[in-house]
């Protein structure tokens, strides 16, 4: 068993082992292949992205060849949130909900520029200006909305960044970490907004310092 | 079949609810979809009728709006005659006068016939104000399908549905204050400090900053 740090055998050397038919692995390897090929996303839609998403899980763009062709309707059983299509600020506390109820290993996508950030309807009274102000994103997938291309190329991203998690240390994932909570604050419904309009300890406003100021 | 004509719908109300007044609205754009004002009174009368006259079975209330018109300045030409400056006889002249519209709030029902296919014959009713008086009978319980939608109207325009079974928001959140609808409703102010393409939003967020900066305010996001 080895991690990153004390293996004394290079990715180059392995794969030239696996040409000549031997398969030298370690359990982090292992363990990272069989997690990312096999992400269940939530079946859950929000918005138009939500068609997006339904395309990418039929015959002509086919998830299933990435081992993402179960949605799952239970929040329990999912690996995957996909934030498809726009949070209005009335829909923000039941997708944190959900989020919650997901077990951990769990990753986000959020899909669309809606859900990343607004989209369109940024400056309006009712939409939240991005998912990520209250749950942690691993893949953001821009788009009005994306094509179904996009959003398979994000969970390509998404199975890399998997394959790269280490198993110990200040870099593993949540649910390998005893500090990090794996439940997040669900905000309150307010008299315009939502209460608090973040959670800082995932998203702080962008500080900006302009010269012209 | 065809629609009968607005006119001959309206002279029908008035023969069969003589009290209603009914009157029509034009739309000079190239839609011309023309519509009927009713009274307040008597919106539920005529509507029952509207349902159940056997001519026109407007059976099918499709969507209802609302409309927020607030006060506002109209200038009216008059001609009138006045004594030319010379002592010869009279003189027409075009005068400018300014007055002010009350404001209302206007409900729009759009109306078809399953039954006689055709339609849609477009309703309006207006409240007496926007503000105390914004209430317009509900029209539920002559067409179940008004529910939701007079519902979304009260949530969006504050227009309140006397006799609606079960006047709720709809969209909003029960918490939220205000109708966003309204001309004069103002967003909160909840924008961070970001770059962005709208001038208005960038003076906002200066001048938010701006209180924020003096000391015993401090910042607030």
């Amino acid at each position: 068993m080895s991690d990153a740090t004390t293996t004394t055998i290079t990715e180059e050397q392995r794969a030239e082992l696996r040409r000549h038919g031997i398969l030298l692995t370690s359990l982090q390897e292992l363990y990272n292949w069989g997690r990312s090929n096999s992400v269940w996303p939530l079946q859950f839609g929000l918005a138009c992205c939500a068609i997006e998403m339904i395309a990418a899980s039929m015959a002509r763009f086919d998830i299933a060849r990435f081992g993402s062709e179960v949605f799952r309707p239970s929040p329990r059983q999912a690996d995957l949130l996909i934030v498809s299509g726009t949070v209005t600020k009335k829909m923000a506390p039941q997708v944190v909900r959900l989020w919650n109820q997901m077990p951990e290993p769990k990753y986000c996508i959020a899909m669309g520029a809606c859900a990343i950030s607004g989209g369109p309807f940024k400056q309006g009274y009712n939409v939240l200006k991005g998912i990520d102000r209250y749950i942690p994103v691993d893949v953001y997938v821009p788009g009005c909305p994306p094509r179904p291309e996009a959003l398979l190329h994000g969970l390509m991203k998404l199975q890399e960044k998997i394959r790269a998690q280490p198993l110990a240390g200040p870099d593993a994932p949540r649910h390998l970490r005893a500090d990090d909570p794996c439940v997040y604050p669900v905000p309150e419904c307010g008299a315009t907004d939502l209460e608090p309009p973040f959670n800082p300890e995932v998203w702080k406003p962008p500080t900006l310092v302009r010269d012209d100021a | 079949m065809t629609t009968p004509s607005l006119e001959q719908i309206r002279d029908r109300i008035l023969a069969a609810v003589p009290a209603a007044e009914a009157s029509l609205v034009n739309n000079p754009g190239p839609a011309a979809q023309h519509s009927l004002l009713i009274d307040r009174a008597h919106l539920v009368e005529v509507a029952r009728f509207l349902r159940d006259d056997p001519e026109l079975r407007l059976d099918y209330c499709s969507n209802v709006t609302g409309i927020d018109q607030p006060e506002r300045e109209v200038v009216d030409k008059v001609r009138r005659k006045v004594p030319a400056p010379d002592g010869s006889g009279e003189r027409e002249v075009e005068e400018k006068v300014k007055r002010i519209e009350p404001g209302f709030l206007e409900v729009v029902y759009h109306l078809f016939s399953m039954a006689r296919k055709h339609g849609p014959v477009v309703l309006r009713v207006r409240t007496g104000d926007r503000a105390g008086d914004a209430s317009v009978p509900s029209l539920t319980p002559v067409w179940r399908a008004c529910e939701f939608q007079e519902r979304e109207v009260f949530d969006l325009f504050g227009i309140v549905f006397t006799g609606h079974p079960n006047l709720r928001r709809i969209l909003m959140w029960d918490a939220f204050v205000g109708h966003p609808m309204r001309k004069d409703y103002v967003e909160p102010d909840d924008y961070e400090w970001e770059p962005t393409p709208h001038d208005a939003v960038l003076e906002r967020v200066k001048a938010r900053q701006a209180v924020a900066s003096t000391p015993e305010e401090g910042p607030t996001t």
